[in-house]
């Protein structure tokens, strides 16, 4: 038996919407294949991890929590990727956009003042884009790879944050701990409603969501993002610079990733400590892919993901299941979505022994 | 038996109703052919007909869907190139089956038994291209090969297994008249050793010269057999076309105005390794010329387009001037703004993103200079799909782009109809200057003569034409002055009525202007001498 | 005192030179797998479980290799049989691989591991001073430059390698000469696959003989930036896979010595080295055109 491919006339519009659809489906359907062969009861275990998160107020706060950084990061890489250009450093840039937004608070603990919060914003994203700017300058300049420089950053940013922690930022009335002092109430991003501890970062989630959508579907911009994404030659045919592109799009979602950075620490932390982040950085790669690179899709793909964290966390209490269950089912989707969207392109015939013709999928 | 009747001798190889579905579209559709031994048999046919389907399966790259085929009286299949091989079949691509990166001997090895070494490879590949005037260095590496020598590649590694039957794709489109001469030659001996060559061809004139009898296809259908010498081109190209091509018009001796586009000692280095440097070119077009640029595959036309369109602009202002202003070192959009157009060779990921709509492909090519008619919102500059919407209709209307859908994706259409729309896209603006490379590069014969009448008109209407083209029946068609591109190195322009195949053939030779003309008659002796 | 800073040298190299020589040859065929991590840190969780399930590392090390070269099975499929974007579906890999390792080695998180002993040369381990270092290796060791030679032979000498750099050149041509490309592809990935799972197993069961989460720690990228850096010839993965040891070794001691710069920072050292190495070498475009497989990362899909 072979499987063979058949270019379709034209990209399947039904495709493109059932492919993270039927991506999800296959990913509970394997997912409940483990939690069967770890002993537990499968579609019991599906309910404890997908449903009961979202049976209660506070742990719908949590859901808009983690989503807010996810999707944060993801439109920005949506832009990336849309672009060609694969900035996979999305956590490298959230944790430096952390640290720069954190200096105020850190190093001004005395200053009370409403001008604070925005500044440490803005500082955050001036963080995030600028070390997003080194993998552009390294591929404008000297033509190398963004993909591994912006990797390799992650862990530099990772260990800096680590010493600052540990070294001149640490609170000395910290017992020891390796934490700064804890941000001033005015440096602390307020919630949104009073029943839950869903912050503002939720909102600059769904403002950067549709404002980019916007750009890729009405603005030139946007057309220049597809255009240099599909052929650079062509781009350049346009009169559109694919040198400007690395910048524009590094630096949004630098940017974007420094804010999620910033806002994760200032609303949902308090305080800077080693590890700011169960890897969204990279969980957010997933959310970009899931959907489908489109800004308006990835704020379902980010809630998606965000409840594969909540349902870990619950898994792990109900079913003593361990957390790391989260990371196999975010990979399992991404893997899948990637399967699903050959389907687009593509008709998918399996061919059996001899020269009969099945056709699988229309 | 009567002398009119079919091949004498049991055919090499004859085929039976052998048709090629992909999905619902039959590319080849009962397809019959006979070849005999010691024949040079032609298979006539546009664009799209079926050719490279058909030979594709005679060579076991595609498998048929029906039909069977008879090799000296056996019906076989043939599964894959290597059982081709071993049956006697050889093939030479259209575009070429070798690798860049690896040595001639390398490349021959890869289609012969691995039980050889590369040394006796290396060997025999020198001895059998000295026996058939093909020179080769067995070490050089391809990237470094001019395309008529790569050519020679195909032909000996086809040689090397003592094939009985020889197929050859559209072999003569990317050589220069002289080198294709020479390969007639090397056909000719070939058929003198009782080998039968099935050569594939849509250049009238040379399939009446060289072929025994000639097989034409449409649509994939065989629409007719006969003996091209008894044929004229024109019976022979209404078997192809299936109806009488608008001959393209021209009145002679226009009156030329002022210079619309001036290249002065343009020199331009390679930008990557396999690219060709330019050096030294000039010219100047005027308003209601038609310049054509001719001259083989790789000498420099790329890069040529790319320095007038300003994609990659050059180091010197001064070296290009359009409408009188100095524009080396301006973007391909500050130059449509003085009312160039462009149109490069490559159709999709270069002139059209292929998965984007027409629409969207308008956009691409017109978005600064119709700035004002396609985006509003100021800095934000939103798109207006309304206006390009119906720009694009205005566009297929005008050229006759023959679509499915509104606003199908430019990948959609067939290449005759997309050049149509790639090239409407520009004259849509009435440009002052417009650049095309390679205007009909494969092109239906009817879209082809659309798009050269198009060019002689925006000519006469008063704008300047440049024309790089390695057709030379197209550069006679739209001229009015013509150029020959060598090794990056552009001749004098010359009036089109006073040149001649034969001249052109030795100026795309590399034999250069610096020469006199007397040396150059001289040199076209020598030239049939070797 | 030397000879000790050697051996860690060797035994810190020993995985990136393993685990790039694989993506190399997976690039030679004109496949990306940016999965190196992924598939290394499952060679080193199934290594170090069926370990610790046999008690012996060499069953344990082919269980590594067979949790690489099956990891990679998904990889190929994805992008060989279904086409899907090389870059994201590498990138996937090595999400799940993280992930799912961390799953299986949660059990064996603390447990004291069985290490691969040192295979001692006769006569050969006499010699002064070089003996030791090069002939008292454990089996990797050997391994790795046994695969230095053997792949070098195979990709310049060997037919079927040649058939292998053709298809990396320009797939089109090598299916139209009749060459298998999708299934000669596979075996690359896998190839790079059981390379980069006995890479993973040498880090569990030699360099550092537990498990631990993450444990590959960047070396699966660093790998792959070191085939960028060889220009994908096998002997320069050798010699710059020993740079890298080298700066890793180097680092460790001067964090030992104190020599008061911040530990963290010294730590991050290797991944600038990276960084560094990459500019330098893709600085100068016409080697890096000129080397580079033609056909990386383009999708290949059969007219049949």
């Amino acid at each position: 038996m072979r499987i063979e491919l058949e270019k379709r006339a034209r990209v399947s519009t039904l495709f493109s919407i059932i492919s993270p659809l039927l991506a999800l489906l296959l990913t509970l359907v394997f997912g409940a294949v483990m939690f069967w062969f770890l002993g537990k009861p499968p579609l019991g275990s599906l309910y404890v991890y997908f449903i009961e998160p979202l049976l209660e107020v506070w742990s719908l706060h949590e859901l808009a929590v983690k989503a807010a950084p996810l999707i944060l990061i993801a439109v920005g890489l949506s832009i990336c990727y849309r672009s060609n250009n694969w900035n996979i450093g999305a956590e490298g840039q959230f944790t430096i956009g952390a640290i720069t937004g954190s200096i105020l608070p850190v190093l001004y603990p005395e200053w009370h003042s409403w001008a604070i919060l925005p500044l440490m914003m803005i500082m955050g994203m001036i963080g995030g884009a600028a070390y997003a700017a080194i993998p552009a300058l390294l591929k404008t300049r000297f033509n190398t790879n963004e993909i591994l420089t912006s990797l390799m950053l992650v862990y530099i940013a990772g260990l800096f944050l680590d010493w600052l922690v540990r070294g001149p930022w640490r609170d000395p009335k910290g017992y020891n701990f390796p934490v700064t002092k804890s941000f001033q109430v005015e440096a602390v991003l307020p919630e949104i409603l009073d029943s839950g501890r869903a912050h503002w970062a939720f909102i600059f989630a769904l403002v950067a969501a549709v404002a980019l959508w916007f750009m890729m579907r009405f603005m030139l911009k946007g057309f220049q993002v597809s255009v240099l994404g599909q052929s650079e030659r062509a781009g350049r045919f346009a009169g559109f610079s694919a040198r400007r592109m690395v910048w524009f799009s590094m630096l949004l979602s630098g940017a974007l990733a420094g804010l999620a950075g910033i806002s994760e620490v200032s609303g949902s932390i308090g305080h800077l400590q080693p590890a700011i982040s169960p890897g969204y950085g990279f969980t957010a790669i997933i959310v970009a892919f899931l959907g489908r690179l489109n800004p308006l899709g990835i704020i379902a793909s980010g809630l998606v993901l965000a409840l594969t964290y909540l349902g870990g966390e619950a898994a792990q209490v109900a079913l003593e299941i361990s957390d790391k269950a989260a990371r196999v089912f975010q990979g399992m989707l991404l893997f899948f979505v990637l399967s699903c969207d050959t389907l687009i392109h593509y008709r998918i015939r399996l061919v059996l022994a001899g020269n009969q013709t099945k056709e699988v999928k229309a | 038996m009567t002398l009119s009747e079919g091949p004498v001798a049991a055919p090499l190889l004859s085929v039976r109703g052998l048709t090629k579905l992909f999905g619902s579209f039959a590319a080849c559709n009962a397809i019959d052919l006979d070849i005999a031994p010691g024949e040079i048999h032609a298979l006539l046919g546009e664009n799209g007909a079926g050719k490279s389907t058909l030979v594709k399966m005679l060579f076991g790259v595609l498998q048929p869907s029906a039909g069977q085929i008879v090799w000296q009286g056996q019906p076989v299949t043939i599964g894959s190139p290597g059982e081709a091989r071993n049956l006697g079949v050889g093939m030479v691509f259209q575009h070429f089956s070798l690798f860049e990166a690896l040595t001639v001997a390398e490349n021959i090895a890869l289609s012969l038994d691995p039980r050889i070494s590369l040394s006796k490879i290396s060997d025999e590949a020198a001895t059998l291209s000295k026996a058939y005037g093909l020179p080769l260095d067995p070490k050089a590496h391809v990237a470094d090969l001019s395309v008529g020598e790569r050519q020679r590649i195909e032909i000996v590694r086809a040689l090397l297994q003592n094939p009985k039957l020889i197929i050859l794709d559209e072999p003569t489109s990317v050589l220069t008249p002289q080198e294709a001469d020479r390969l007639f030659e090397t056909l000719f001996k070939l058929k003198a050793e009782g080998r039968s060559v099935l050569y594939i061809s849509h250049r009238l004139e040379e399939v009446r010269r060289i072929c025994d009898r000639a097989t034409v296809l449409r649509h994939g259908k065989v629409t007719g057999a006969c003996d091209p010498k008894q044929e004229t081109p024109a019976s022979l190209a209404r078997m192809m076309v299936g109806s009488d091509v608008a001959e393209v018009l021209r009145d002679g001796g226009a009156a030329l105005g002022d210079i619309r586009i001036e290249v002065n000692n343009l020199s331009v280095t390679a930008r990557t390794p396999f690219a060709v440097a330019l050096k030294n070119v000039s010219m100047k077009v005027r308003a209601g010329e038609v310049l054509a640029i001719a001259g083989v595959a790789g000498n420099g036309q790329g890069e040529l387009f790319d320095a007038l369109s300003g994609e990659y602009p050059v180091a010197e202002d001064e070296a290009i001037r359009i409408r009188g202003k100095a524009v080396g070192r301006t973007g391909i959009n500050g130059r449509r703004l003085l009312g160039a157009g462009f149109v490069p060779e490559e159709r999709h990921g270069h002139a059209a993103v292929s998965a984007m709509a027409l629409s969207d492909n308008l956009l691409l090519a017109r978005s600064q200079s119709d700035k004002k008619a396609f985006l509003a919102g100021g800095a934000f500059s939103v798109i207006r799909f309304d206006a390009i919407r119906s720009a694009t209709k205005r566009i297929c209307e005008a050229m006759d782009v023959r679509k499915s859908g509104e606003d199908p994706q430019a990948g959609s259409l067939s290449g005759g109809n997309l050049q149509k729309f790639i090239v409407g896209r520009e004259l849509d603006r009435q440009p002052s200057v417009l650049i095309v490379n390679q205007p009909t590069w494969g092109v239906d014969a009817g879209a082809a003569s659309r798009i050269r009448q198009a060019l002689i008109d925006l000519a006469r209407s008063g704008s300047a034409v440049v024309v790089i083209s390695q057709d030379l029946d197209e550069i006679f068609e739209v001229a009015t002055n013509i150029a020959v591109i060598s090794e990056g190195r552009l001749s004098e322009p010359h009036p089109a009525e006073t040149l001649t195949l034969e001249r052109i053939g030795l100026l795309m030779g590399g034999i250069h202007e610096s020469q006199s003309i007397a040396e150059n008659a001289s040199g076209a002796e020598a030239a049939h001498a070797h | 005192m030397f000879e000790a800073i050697l051996l860690t040298v060797i035994t810190a190299s020993t995985p990136l030179v393993i685990a790039a020589l694989g993506e190399l040859v997976t690039e030679r065929s004109g496949v990306l797998n940016l999965g190196v991590e992924g598939m290394m840190i499952m060679g080193a969780v199934c290594a170090f479980a069926t370990t610790q399930m046999t008690g012996s590392p060499y069953i344990g090390l082919l269980a590594g290799i067979a949790g690489g070269a099956a990891f990679s099975l998904l990889f190929g499929f994805l992008t060989l049989t279904l086409v899907a974007n090389q870059v994201a579906t590498g990138l996937a890999l090595t999400i799940l691989g993280l992930g799912l390792s961390g799953q299986l080695g949660e059990m064996f998180v603390g447990k004291p591991g069985i290490k691969l002993q040192p295979i001692v040369i006769p006569l050969l381990s006499d010699i002064p001073f070089f003996g030791r270092v090069l002939f008292a290796q454990d089996l990797t060791f050997y391994l790795s430059v046994a695969l230095v030679i053997g792949i070098n032979w195979f990709l310049f000498k060997s037919r079927t390698g040649l058939k292998m750099r053709a298809i990396g050149d320009n797939h089109g041509s090598a299916h139209a000469l009749g060459i298998n490309v999708i299934r000669t592809r596979y075996l690359a990935v896998m190839f790079g696959g059981a390379c980069a799972g006995l890479a993973g197993a040498q880090l569990s069961l030699v360099y550092t003989p537990q498990w631990v989460e993450n444990m590959s720690a960047g070396r699966g990228w660093i790998a792959l930036a070191l085939v960028v850096f060889a220009s994908w010839r096998p002997w320069r993965v050798l010699a710059g896979g020993y740079l890298f040891g080298a700066v890793t070794i180097g680092q460790l001691h001067a964090q030992a010595f104190g020599i008061g710069v911040p530990s963290q920072l010294l730590s991050a050292l290797p991944y600038a080295a990276t960084i560094v190495v990459l500019i330098i070498i893709s600085h100068n475009r016409r080697t890096t055109l000129i080397n580079t497989p033609a056909s990386l990362g383009k999708p290949f899909v059969p007219d049949r």
